[in-house]
């Protein structure tokens, strides 16, 4: 491999360059080489032309037996992994297994439309059939094993910042491409060749050590920490020599390969050669974390590797390198996991089923009604002379589907970390996020973060209810400087109306003097930080945001009484902020806290 | 049957394999928890397991697993009339896939007899399946929280009591409850994570050769599942042996009553809540000690499992952020150097 690597050393640019929709045509076509190794591909756009057109591409490149299937978003497990086919049961006496679309579509692709609003129980089903290959089912008193060898496209259509595709599954989707900012003037269709990626399909390549320590290498300096990463890089590379007729990897497959697999993952950039660069000072007394994902060791980083990571980097565009070093471009919301669980009687996910009589707003589930009726069949028919042979259903038959909808609450934390005080305030409200998130579990909540100071208020922990991320995030935290009050109560407002909008509770937490000496627009000045701030806490009230207000003044005075007024909320003065009275507080008042 | 990586090609990865061989010389110690980052083997590994184990005495066509020793009676009535015919049977190692229903979970109605033959029969669930040997579920933090308090409840007192449809059927369940999942998708519930006997914490390692090993077998496994199984079926030979010989040796394991003492000052130490933990312990060293081929309990073997053994059972100190494995082994160099 390195004699074949430094012949390639000369080698005319790669045949795709940096920009995107070349970069999305060529993914699919190395992922038409090799759906199924490769698990899929993330295609970040918005509805539209453009995707269509890139999904018509890889359509075309695929044999005419592998249809695109799409699974619409929320489907019932009984249609993803199968089920019992009620009809055929009843007519032939015997109990009859319906696949599900997964396993219908062995062999095939399966396309997930908004993905990314995709729930983790879902993404977290779909992750196991991808790793086993099949369906397991053990529904409905079956148990099945179906083959299903896919491949994914998942269809993210998240704007901006919004919840991006389950990290679940984007781990196991080989591709991430973005269409977004495409105009459909701008691309250029290419004829699809299917002929040529039948080709590679039965091509075998063969990788030596080098190239596998290559990606792996390129990965660990890109800060990726899982090992899918580098076995996925190392099929596109293969996919990608395949494609070209060879049957060796060269330094073009591997700088693919990295582009396309492991810049999307990476959460670093790759550290410059020790001779050009100053060496980066770690932290004195940091210790990595346990859940940190990124380890900080120097890697052993071999002639190829500087060559492939050189060669990938020269290739991004700018965009991409400047959000990676802002702190990681796949940094990306982590699952929700369970949120709260309403009972409801007809929305949601099913949850277990239960006797019960029929009535307004509930609903039977026919095949534990039918299973709890056929046990009698036999002696119902004897006793009632019945030769019909339809199935007879009594009232005590009926079983009732139970769902559980997801409701979460979530707890938004605004902090004032400006001034003097705010060191201890600070650490004891950690204190308190994490003794809310210690509970999370049994109290069912979401925890959020705004702490204010300097110039304007900042999101530090998005919500969630995992404890190792808020760790991750709050070591971060400092303080002193203005108080921007107006404009954490703006971003709370904003937060917690958009954790309402996605059927959430939110409950807001001011930790705060209420005294604001910084305006809206950055201006200094107590007269009008106040009054932006009370202007701010009025369109908070009027909003309709539950909330707390804890004064932490050592001596409480009438400023934050007034703010908490406007906001609506419940009033606390609390002059010695402390984790465990924190948490009592937000226990007391929150009106989806009570357990 | 799918092909399942070799264990002992797993590269690395020493706590978490020591746990899981642990967990299979004793089953009383009431199962592994693995929690790690993602891509880093965790479900490999358990699955890794399940062909290595030796297989296990059973009743001829029971289908409960009973154990023709421990068990007396048994919910096939069949089996209760014949218990003198025994056969061999590969240990069971049953996946709860998310999205089960219930009813395969704990056994229900037979559909089929009832629709067919108008019988009322038993079919017994994973529950029933996964008897005396392991019950696995990745990421179990999320399954649901109706099959999540069966579990718990199960898991508890090693028997099944199925009251539906008409049906009335108790029968044995004592499995190990093996979990995997990553925290970051979601807490797990207290009362199900204090069920697991030992937990431990995956990581990618972090030594570019070590990543290149797992990389390098991984693609082997992938390209030709056969030649590799065969390349390290000798290495699992030794494994099995190991478990094997631990198995019989672990029951004349000598315990000092000071290693006994020490494990009581470690657990209150760190403030390890309930008695369990010190069990969990005890029990872990010893089957740690009977792998490892000695006699006689002592400090290494305890320090050896001290982690794995506590760090889940450690009441939580949002304001001390070191994490619980520090705290143990803080704990440890403190009392015992």
């Amino acid at each position: 491999m390195a004699s074949a690597a430094s012949a390639a050393l000369d080698d005319h640019a790669p045949d795709a360059g940096p920009d995107p929709w070349s970069d999305a045509l060529l993914a699919a076509r190395l992922f038409a080489v090799a759906p199924q190794a490769l698990g899929g591909i993330v295609v970040r756009a918005g509805a539209g032309p453009v995707r269509d057109a890139w999904l018509a591409y890889l359509a075309a490149l695929l044999p005419k037996a592998m249809p695109l299937r799409r699974v619409p978003l929320g489907i019932a497990d009984e249609r993803l992994l199968g089920g019992l086919d009620l009809a055929a049961t009843l007519a032939s006496d015997a109990a009859v297994a319906q696949r599900g679309v997964l396993a219908e579509s062995d062999g095939g692709i399966v396309v997930l439309p908004m993905a990314e609003r995709l729930d983790a129980g879902t993404a977290a089903r779909l992750a196991a059939v991808l790793d086993a290959q099949a369906v397991l089912l053990e529904r409905d008193g079956l148990a099945q094993r179906w083959p299903a060898r896919i491949g994914l496209v998942a269809l993210d259509e998240a704007q901006g910042d919004e919840d991006r595709l389950l990290p679940i599954l984007n781990e196991r989707l080989a591709f991430v491409v973005s269409l977004d900012g495409l105009s459909p003037r701008q691309i250029h269709i290419p004829q699809a060749d299917p002929g040529g990626v039948a080709k590679a399909k039965r091509s075998d390549v063969t990788a030596d050590d080098a190239a596998l320590e290559t990606l792996v290498g390129t990965a660990m300096a890109f800060g990726i920490g899982s090992a899918r990463a580098p076995l996925l890089a190392l099929t596109a590379a293969r996919a990608h020599a395949a494609l070209a007729g060879r049957v060796e990897l060269a330094r073009d497959d591997l700088v693919i390969a990295a582009r396309l697999v492991l810049v999307p993952r990476a959460t670093q950039l790759p550290a410059p050669p020790p001779d050009e660069a100053p060496e980066p000072e770690p932290p004195a007394d940091s210790e990595p974390p346990p859940e940190s994902d990124n380890p900080e060791t120097e890697p052993d980083i071999t002639e190829l590797t500087d060559m492939v990571i050189a060669a990938t980097l020269a290739l991004l565009p700018e965009g991409v390198l400047a959000a990676m070093s802002a702190g990681g471009v796949s940094r990306q919301a982590a699952g929700s996991g369970q949120g709260q669980r309403r009972k409801s009687k007809l929305r949601g996910r099913p949850a277990g089923v239960r006797a019960g009589a029929l009535g307004a707003g509930v609903r039977l589930n026919l095949i534990e009604t039918l299973r709890a009726a056929s046990a009698w069949q036999r002696l119902r028919r004897r006793d009632s002379g019945d030769t019909s042979g339809r199935v007879i259903v009594r009232p005590e038959d009926f079983r009732i589907q139970r769902f559980v909808e997801r409701a979460e609450s979530t707890t938004i934390f605004v902090v004032d970390a400006s001034g003097s005080a705010a060191l201890a305030r600070l650490a004891e409200t950690k204190g308190a996020v994490e003794l809310l998130l210690a509970e999370a579990y049994v109290r069912r909540t979401q925890v959020a973060l705004i702490v204010f100071r300097g110039a304007a208020a900042e999101l530090l922990l998005p919500p969630t209810r995992s404890l190792a991320r808020a760790k991750r995030r709050l070591t971060d935290m400092v303080g002193g400087g203005g108080t921007p009050l107006a404009s954490a109560i703006e971003t709370a407002q904003l937060l917690g109306l958009a954790a309402k909008a996605k059927g959430r509770t939110p409950f807001t937490v001011f930790l705060t003097d209420g005294r604001g000496n910084i305006g809206l627009d950055g201006s200094q000045g107590r007269p009008i930080g106040e009054a932006d701030a009370r202007a701010a806490a009025k369109r908070f009230g009027a909003s309709g945001l539950a909330s707390v207000f804890i004064d932490t003044s050592p001596r409480p005075r009438p400023e934050g009484a007034a703010v908490a007024a406007a906001l609506h909320a419940r009033y606390a003065p609390l002059p010695l902020v402390e984790a465990t009275r924190v948490r009592d507080v937000v226990n007391a008042f929150d009106p989806s806290g009570k357990r | 049957m799918a092909a399942y990586f070799p264990f002992s090609a797993i590269v690395a990865q020493t706590e978490m394999k020591r746990a899981l061989l642990i967990a299979a010389v004793d089953s009383r110690i009431g199962g592994v928890m693995v929690f790690g980052d993602r891509g880093t083997g965790k479900s490999t590994a358990v699955r890794a397991l399940a062909a290595l184990l030796p297989p296990m005495q059973v009743i001829a066509g029971c289908r409960f697993n009973c154990d023709p020793k421990r068990d007396k009676t048994c919910a096939d009535e069949s089996c209760t009339a014949k218990r003198s015919v025994t056969t061999t049977r590969p240990v069971p190692f049953v996946d709860l896939p998310l999205g089960a229903t219930e009813d395969r979970v704990v056994g229900a109605l037979d559909l089929e007899r009832a629709l067919s033959r108008g019988e009322k029969r038993f079919e017994p669930g994973l529950l029933a399946r996964a008897h005396r040997g392991f019950l696995y579920i990745d990421e179990v933090n999320l399954l649901e929280d109706h099959l999540v308090d069966l579990l718990i409840d199960v898991a508890a007192s090693g028997e099944n009591v199925v009251e539906r449809e008409g049906l009335s059927v108790r029968h044995p369940a004592r499995f190990v409850l093996i979990g995997s999942g990553n925290p970051e998708e979601g807490e797990l519930r207290p009362q199900l994570l204090d069920r697991f006997g030992l937990s431990v914490d995956v990581r990618t390692p972090d030594v570019l050769s070590e990543r290149v090993e797992v990389v390098k077998r991984r693609d082997a496994f992938e390209r030709d599942p056969k030649a590799f199984i065969a390349k390290w079926a000798d290495a699992d030979a030794a494994v099995l042996a190991q478990i094997e010989a631990a198995r019989a040796r672990i029951d004349k394991i000598k315990v000092p009553d000071s290693v006994l003492e020490a494990g009581t000052r470690l657990c209150m130490a760190v403030g390890a809540d309930g008695l369990r933990g010190e069990l969990t312990l005890l029990r872990a060293s010893r089957a740690l000690a009977a792998l490892e081929g000695d006699k006689k309990l002592d400090i290494d073997h305890l320090a050896g499992v001290a982690p794995m053994a506590l760090r889940h059972r450690l009441r939580r100190n949002p304001l001390d952020d070191s994490g619980s494995t520090v705290r143990i082994e803080r704990a440890l160099e403190e009392l015992f150097g």
